[in-house]
This record gives structure tokens, sequence and C-alpha cells, in this order.
């Protein structure tokens, strides 16, 4: 494996570097698309490095230096990814800060990095700063990327991107070796810089600043590349949040390295149209966005007419006996193979075509359980689907599938130069090229989160398979105890049970307690339609969630999912005895949920504790009150009766229990 | 590389001679009957370049039928008014539109069965210059033509952000996003004065948000003077510049928002008056 790469006398150890070195060996080369006045909009590497350069002394000529921090937030925009490489490119910190955190969380975050300049997208973040800017005092110059709306906004410490982009222009007209410097700064620069601050999504407790090295992340990025063969003819959809690990790392730190181009959609809201028309071969997607396609495939399939329903199940069929054997090109009978290639034909192609999927060469899920069904729908079809396992303090990737050795329930075996141990207590620890270098002024937190020979610990439980690939099985603070000892993983059987498509959202309570009982969110898409479709009326949310055929439903669904859990020896145990479905979605907005939609277990279980006391105290019924936020920011209180209904459990699963569930 | 550069502002305001508040439009005493019934009576108010300027007044005032007076639908018995400082008989809608009127309607009136985008190339067609002939031929210069159309028509995509219903048949879209098209059709009219009949009626109060700061973008960002008729008294009363009310087909106060509110007349039309 290369660790250094010494191309035009440069050693290759950050990612202002590898701009210079693409604009030479790739310069025509398309490096970033964004649809905008309804036309992909490209710039090549060439024309890439001239506006990073450009808005870089722009920057410096305001006064940016080096180990400043710039925060960015906003959505996918090329400028914002240009931020990047510009502040990096002076030896400045980017902070990427998801945009559609509350403002007291981006105060937090901004006042913590100690930020010097923000680069926003628009009006929106430039408000939410300003409403705060009392609280971030380093704070010295936000730079908006669109005018819109901001014409008679107070201009001081405000200014437009293009703004600082021409001042750069001007200043490399008016010296002839300004260019020539700046490139050398770039060449010199040193790979122990900070390349990037990354804050956690603050799963628990504050949001915490991962700090990456230049050498670090740039290792990491060119090991997953050469792993997955990409080069710069690949292209990528880039719409996963700027803040979030996984965008800076698969799309900026993967995009540079192999020079691929990297498409910003139009809007956030035309992301599966944009993906219909890039056709990236490179995609990734957490489990609830696979699931999502799924739904509504599922949904139009059932309009659809006869004939095409008919022709759809048949191959579907198909797929699922012989998909993934080709796909892994272990043998099928020749039958099989030509069925399948009519179904390709017929059904699979223009399906893929429609999911924007068709020249994928590899896709990647994470964050979450993805369950066997929803993962093999995908593989069948003939995409190259596979799982990872990250985390923010690695620069990603921990363990990672390879091609042909794929599998729904495990996240494969260690990734390229990463090692991986499992401690006494379970936990997963390993230590990675991309490693996180320590957060940011908490030098006490990354001494606890470090081992003594330098192991990070993932504070996730999970233990290696068989066949050497990791599964994990929760965090692992969160794996409790029933009190007849039985072993209770709460994620374990909240993922079982998101497997159904009417089922968006689970938390399962059970530590310290008798048995293990579970609140339910309905997904109003899945269930919308069902309702839809057998006349039931609903005027809301709450209205269907407590409907009675609703709790038929998932009744139906939380006995399928003991079954499933009765076949786990560890976790038979812990089946669901008593469920509720809730009157409300559970909300990023309410603190219910992290940015990244992960259920904050501590805060849900104290927010409804009325409602787990009567999980366990046998009432069939609980009045309860609880207060929302409105899109606008406006609160106000939802109050229901909410029912407690008994779930049928399974004894634990013998050699019988085959036959005993027919 | 100009396809890289922002246009700085969205369509610049359409170009009539006028200063922002000289006078764009004079409605004097006109008066509008239908058979024996007084739809209007002798109403005069006026309308200056750059403002906007509400229609205000309870069900039955007679605030539509205004509408339609001045964009041509109805022709009053009585009464004249004068735009960009001409005079105006009898005339029709399209002379309206070509005048430089465009309005929207209080039931949405677009073609369902055709996307978004080509409803608000439809407002565009007043602005084709090349005839039935050419643009058959398709190439050439109705290709060209058409292409700047295009263009115009993208930008307003781009400022009413329905960027994601672009190739979405209306018919399918909720009524607040049907709305925001036909308000994207107006737009395309590059109008110098713009009529919107009830643009919040059936929205929800999100709705209702977006559309006021379109509305506030429209006559800021581009200037365009605009005359509305709005039930919702809060919107009208933050959106405003000035403010006319008619009870019974009546004028009964003209003003700033502040004045109207206070007047007694338009209190007792609204809450009504022991007799």
């Amino acid at each position: 494996m290369v660790t250094t790469a010494a191309t035009a006398g440069m050693n290759l150890d950050t990612f202002p570097k590898y701009l210079l070195l693409n604009a030479q060996r790739f310069g025509g080369r398309p490096a970033m698309r964004h649809k905008d006045y309804g036309i992909w909009q490209s710039w090549t590497w060439s024309e890439q490095l001239e506006e990073i350069r450009a808005f870089a002394l722009g920057l410096q000529a305001l006064g940016l230096g080096h180990g400043d921090k710039i925060a960015v937030v906003g959505a996918n925009r090329p400028r914002l990814y240009w931020t990047f490489a510009a502040a990096q490119s002076m030896g400045a910190v980017p902070v990427p800060v998801y945009a559609d955190a509350v403002a007291e969380e981006m105060a937090y975050v901004l006042n913590h990095a100690g930020v010097r300049f923000a680069v926003v997208q628009d009006q929106e973040q430039v408000d939410k700063i300003r409403s705060f800017s009392d609280r971030i005092p380093a704070l010295k110059e936000i730079i908006h990327d669109e005018p819109r709306g901001l014409r008679d906004y107070d201009h001081t410490g405000l200014t437009a991107f293009t703004e600082i982009q021409d001042k750069g222009e001007a200043l490399l007209a008016a010296d002839p070796g300004l260019a020539e410097r700046w490139e050398r700064g770039v060449r010199e620069a040193s790979g122990s810089d900070i390349s990037v601050m990354l804050y956690t999504s603050g799963t628990t407790g504050r949001s915490k600043g991962v700090m990456i090295t230049a050498a670090g992340a740039v290792n990491a990025a060119r090991d997953t590349a050469e792993f997955d063969r990409l080069s710069e003819n690949d292209s990528v959809l880039a719409y996963l949040p700027l803040a979030w690990v996984g965008d800076h790392y698969l799309n900026y730190a993967q995009g540079y390295v192999s020079g691929l181009c990297m498409n910003c959609p139009e809007s956030g809201e035309t992301v599966a149209q944009d993906l219909r028309e890039i056709g990236p071969t490179f995609y990734f997607a957490p489990p609830r966005i696979f699931e999502g396609l799924l739904t509504s495939v599922t949904i139009r399939m059932e309009d659809a007419g006869w004939l095409k329903r008919k022709l759809f199940d048949h191959f579907i069929g198909v797929a699922k006996r012989h998909g993934e054997a080709i796909l892994e090109g272990r043998p099928v009978p020749l039958s099989g193979r030509i069925s399948y290639t009519l179904g390709r034909v017929l059904v699979y192609a223009p399906l893929c075509n429609v999911l924007g999927l068709s020249n994928i060469r590899v896709a990647y899920t994470a964050g979450e359980a993805i369950g066997q069904d929803l993962f093999s729908f995908f593989r069948s079809l003939g995409i190259n689907l596979k799982q990872l396992y990250g985390q923010t303090e690695a620069f990603l990737y921990v363990t990672v599938q390879k091609d042909g050795e794929v599998r729904a329930d495990t996240v494969g075996p260690a990734a390229p130069n990463v090692d991986i141990r499992i401690s006494d207590t379970g936990e997963v620890l390993f230590r990675s090229p991309g490693q996180f270098a320590g957060y940011f002024m908490q030098d006490e937190t990354t001494a606890e989160t470090l081992t003594e020979d330098g192991y990070v610990k993932t504070g996730d439980a999970g233990f290696f398979d068989t066949d050497g690939q990791l599964k994990i099985i929760d965090r692992a603070k969160d794996v409790g105890k029933l009190t007849s000892g039985a072993l209770f993983a709460p994620k374990y059987i909240e993922n079982t049970l998101k497997f159904f498509p009417n089922i968006k959202e689970a938390v399962a309570f059970g530590h310290g307690r008798d048995f293990a009982a579970a609140f339910i969110n309905i997904d109003l898409q899945a269930v919308g339609n069902w309702a839809e479709r057998n006349n039931i009326a609903y005027a809301s949310y709450q209205e269907l969630a407590g409907h009675p055929r609703v709790y038929e439903m998932i009744a139906r669904n939380v006995d399928e999912t003991n079954l499933r859990l009765s076949k786990e020896p560890v976790m038979a145990g812990a089946q669901i005895k008593r469920f509720l479905v809730l009157h409300k979605e559970l909300d990023a907005d309410d603190g219910e949920l992290t940015r990244t939609l992960k259920v904050r277990r501590a805060f849900v279980a104290e927010r409804y504790a009325p409602l787990i006391e009567a999980l366990y105290d046998g009432s069939t019924e609980k009045y309860v009150e609880t207060e929302m936020t409105y899109e606008d920011g406006r609160k106000g209180v939802v109050r229901a009766t909410v029912r407690i209904v008994d779930a049928k459990t399974y004894p634990v699963a013998r050699q019988t229990a085959r036959e005993a569930a027919e | 590389m100009n396809v890289h550069s922002d246009p700085v502002e969205i369509v610049a305001a359409p170009d009539d001679g006028l200063a922002p508040g000289e006078l764009l439009m004079e409605v004097k005493n006109v008066s509008l009957r239908f058979g024996g019934v007084k739809a209007i009576t002798d109403i005069s108010f006026d309308v200056k370049k750059g403002e906007i300027r509400a229609i205000i007044g309870p069900n039955g005032a007679g605030k539509t039928s205004m509408l339609n007076v001045i964009n041509g639908f109805y022709t009053p018995q009585k009464g004249t008014i004068i735009f960009r400082g001409e005079e105006r008989r009898a005339m029709k809608p399209h002379h309206a539109v070509r005048q430089g009127i465009a309005r929207t309607f209080q039931n949405v009136a677009l073609f369902k069965g055709m996307s978004t985008l080509d409803n608000i190339m439809a407002g565009r067609s007043v602005k084709m210059h090349r005839n039935l002939f050419w643009q058959m031929l398709w190439h050439g210069p109705a290709l060209r033509e058409e292409i700047e159309h295009r263009e115009k028509v993208e930008e307003i995509i781009d400022f009413l952000e329905i960027q994601h219903i672009r190739r979405t048949p209306v018919g399918k879209l909720p009524y607040g996003l049907q709305k925001r098209v036909e308000l994207g059709r107006a737009l395309a009219m590059e109008p110098s004065l713009l009529l919107l009949d009830e643009p919040m009626a059936g929205m929800n109060l999100e709705e209702k948000e977006d559309m006021s700061r379109f509305i506030i973008d429209v006559n800021r960002q581009r200037g365009t003077t605009i005359a509305l008729i709005e039930h919702d008294m809060g919107v009208v009363m933050d959106l405003s510049d000035r403010v006319v009310v008619l009870d019974y087909g009546k004028k009964i106060a003209d003003g700033t928002p502040d004045a109207v509110k206070s007047n007694q007349d338009v209190i007792d039309a609204y809450l009504g008056v022991a007799h």
C-alpha cells in the first residue's frame, strides 16, 4: 500500500496539494457540477483551482491567517466546498456546521471553535448567526453565497463570496508573482496541520470538535479510494449534510485524492431527480433512504396496472432467487440466468434508471442496521451495495465489506490499514490512518476516549463473526439487563421492529425492568397509503397513530418481531411484552433525535416518563401532554390519550423453532 | 465563463419611464352595474409606482369587480381609468396584458395538465415575437427566442423556489404551490402592475408566510407595483403601503394601514353597527 506519493516533487499530504496535482493531470476534466437555473453548470479542475485560489487570496486580504477557524454553514454548494480547500491552502481550518442546527447549538459550536470567519449559504444562516453574534466575539466576517434578500442588510461584517473572489482576482492581476507564491505556500504546507474540524452530532451531551490532520485524512481517503478503485471517471452526488464526516470524506476527501467529479443538487427537494440525471457511479445513503426508495417503489407498484404488477412481482421473485448469486459470480443454473437477463431488460434496468442507480459501481450504507430484505432487494437488482462501519473519530472508515463478501447483518472486516480489537467488556477499539488528533480544547475527553496503547474506543459493543466480519450489537453503554438477567440490547430490538415498513422509529425499554417494552412511531407515508387504500379517514398524524386498525397492524409486526427475537438465543429473553404507538413523530427540533436522526434515548425516556410508567404498571391507556416545536420555531402542546397493548411472546427457540413457527 | 455568474437582480423592473412614487394608475369615478345591481359606485383611487396597494372590504364589497375593471374584464358604465398617463376606453383583458397588467385569480386558473415550467412559459407568450410559422419551424430565430424566454422562466423558478416541481403537472400540486406557480406565470409577463386576487386564500400559516415573503421580494427586488385583494387583515396591514376600503361598492376609506385601522367607518363595516 502506498502511504506517500511523490508526484511533481510534492509529498501529497494535504488536499490543496491534490488540487494542484489534479489541475495538472485532469485539468480539462469536470471536478464539480451544480444544477442551477435548470442546467448543470460545470467546472473543470483548472477552473476549480482558479475559483479556490481567488477566494483564498481574498480571504487572506481580509486577514485570514494560519490556524484560523472558518465555519462553513449551508447546503451542498460548490462555493462551500471550495471554502474547504481555500481555507486549507492558507493553513486555516474549516469547521463545517449543520445548517439546520437550532441557534443554540450553532452558537455553542461557533463559539467553542472560536471561528473568525463564517462562510454561509444564504439569508437564513446570516439571520441565524447574527441572532447570537454577541456570543461569538471572535467572529469577524460573515461571507454569503446567495445574495437574495440581503440587499437591505447592514453590510458591516457581511460580504458576498464573489466580492472576496473579486478582491483575490484584483490582487492576482496587480501582482504577477502572487499566484506562484500561493502555490508555493500550498506545496510547503505540512501534513501535520489540522485539515478539518468536524463536530460530532452530540448523541451524548455537547458536540465535540474532532480534529483530523491533513496527512491522516489524505492517507485514509487514498486507502479507501484505492480499495474501491475510484478514479477521475467516477462521479458522486454530494447531497449529505456538509458537516457530517461521511460527506466530507466520501465526497470531498475521496474526490480530491481520486479526481472524481462531485455533483451538487439543485436543492434538497430535487435530490431524487438530480440523482436520476447524474447517474453517479459511487453512492452512499443511510439505510433509511434505501428504505424510502423501496417504500416509494412498493407504493407505486400497488397503484400500477395489473400487467405491470404481475411482471414486477414475477421478476422481483427471479431476482430474489438468483440476483445476488449473479452479482457475486456464484454458480446459477442456466434457466435462472436467462430469466434474470430477461428481468434486467424488462424490470431491473428501468427500475434502476428511475431510481438514478443505473451506473452505480459501488454503493454503501452505514449508520444503522439495514434489514436483510431491504439489503437483498437492492443487491438482487445488480446494485453493488455494501456496508461499512465508521466514526467521525476514525475519519470515517473502521470496517468495510469487500466486493463479493457482503452480508446484511455484519459490517465487514477492518478497512485497509485499520487495526481492530475487542475489549474485555465487548467494546470495539480501533487504530486507523485517519484517526483523529484529539477533541478541540478537550484534552481530558480525548484521553478518556483513547486506550493506553493509542486505540480509540468506539463506544459500540460488537464481536467478530466466524468469517472475520464485525457485527455491531448496540452502543456499549446501552446494552443492559432485565431483572431476570437476560441481555437487553435496545437497538437490536428497535432495528428488528424498524424493518417493517409501517414502523418508522422505535424506542425499546427494559434495562433493570421485568420485561422489554417499546414506543413505536408509524411511518406516515406507508401507513397513510395503506389507510387510503382501506378507506380509513384521518385528519392528523395523531389520529392515524391512534386508530384501532393501525394498532392491530402494528401488533402483528410486534408479534413477528418477537418471533424473530425468539430465534436468537442471546436476544430471546428480551421480547416485547407491551407496546404503544406514540401520538407524535420523534423530531430533531424537539431534541428527541440527533441531527443525523438517531434517537436520543435518555432524553426520550425523561420526556415520556409517564408513558414508560404506564407500560410497566399494567394500565391500558394514558393521557399525556407533550410540548412540540413547529417548523417556524413556535411551540405548541399536543394532548393525547395513548393506548397500551400487550403483545404475544414466544418460547426461546430450540431446534424445532422453524416448525413451531409455521 | 458567464454561465457561472450570478444574475445580479432577477429580471429588472419593467422600464415604464416612471420614477417610484409617480402615479402609475388612476381610477376616476368608476361605476359598474349589472342590470339593476350596483357593484361599484363612483370609486376613485390611485396606484403609485413601486407600492403595494391593497383593496379590502367585507364580502360582496366589490373588490373582485374592481380588479376585473382594472384588468379590462368588465367595462364600467361610468368613469375612466388612466394607466401610465393614457386614458383607456373600452378594452379587453389582452389589451391590459399588452399594457403591462398581469393578474392571478382567486380560484387558481392554471393549465392543470401542463407542467409548472410550461405554465410559466405560457406567461411569456405575450413577449414572443416570432409568429406561429417560425414557432412551428422550431429551428432558427424561434429557438433562440425560446432559449431567452426559458432563461427568464428559470430565474422565476429559482426566485419562487419551485425547482422540485418544474416537471410536475400543476393539477397534481397542492393548492399552496399552485398559487405560487400562478404568481410565477404572472411574473413571467414582467408586468408594470401585478394584480393579486386573494393570494393567501385557503392557505395555512406557513404557506401564507412564504407567499408574503415572495410578494415583498417581488416588490422590493423587482420593483413591481402590486395591487392586491386580501381577506386576511394581518397580512394586508403588514404588507401594504396604502389601503383602499370598499363596502357595498363604495369607497369608505383610503390611506396607510394605521390610518385605515383606526377609521371608524372601517371598524363599523367589519364589525357591524347597531342600528
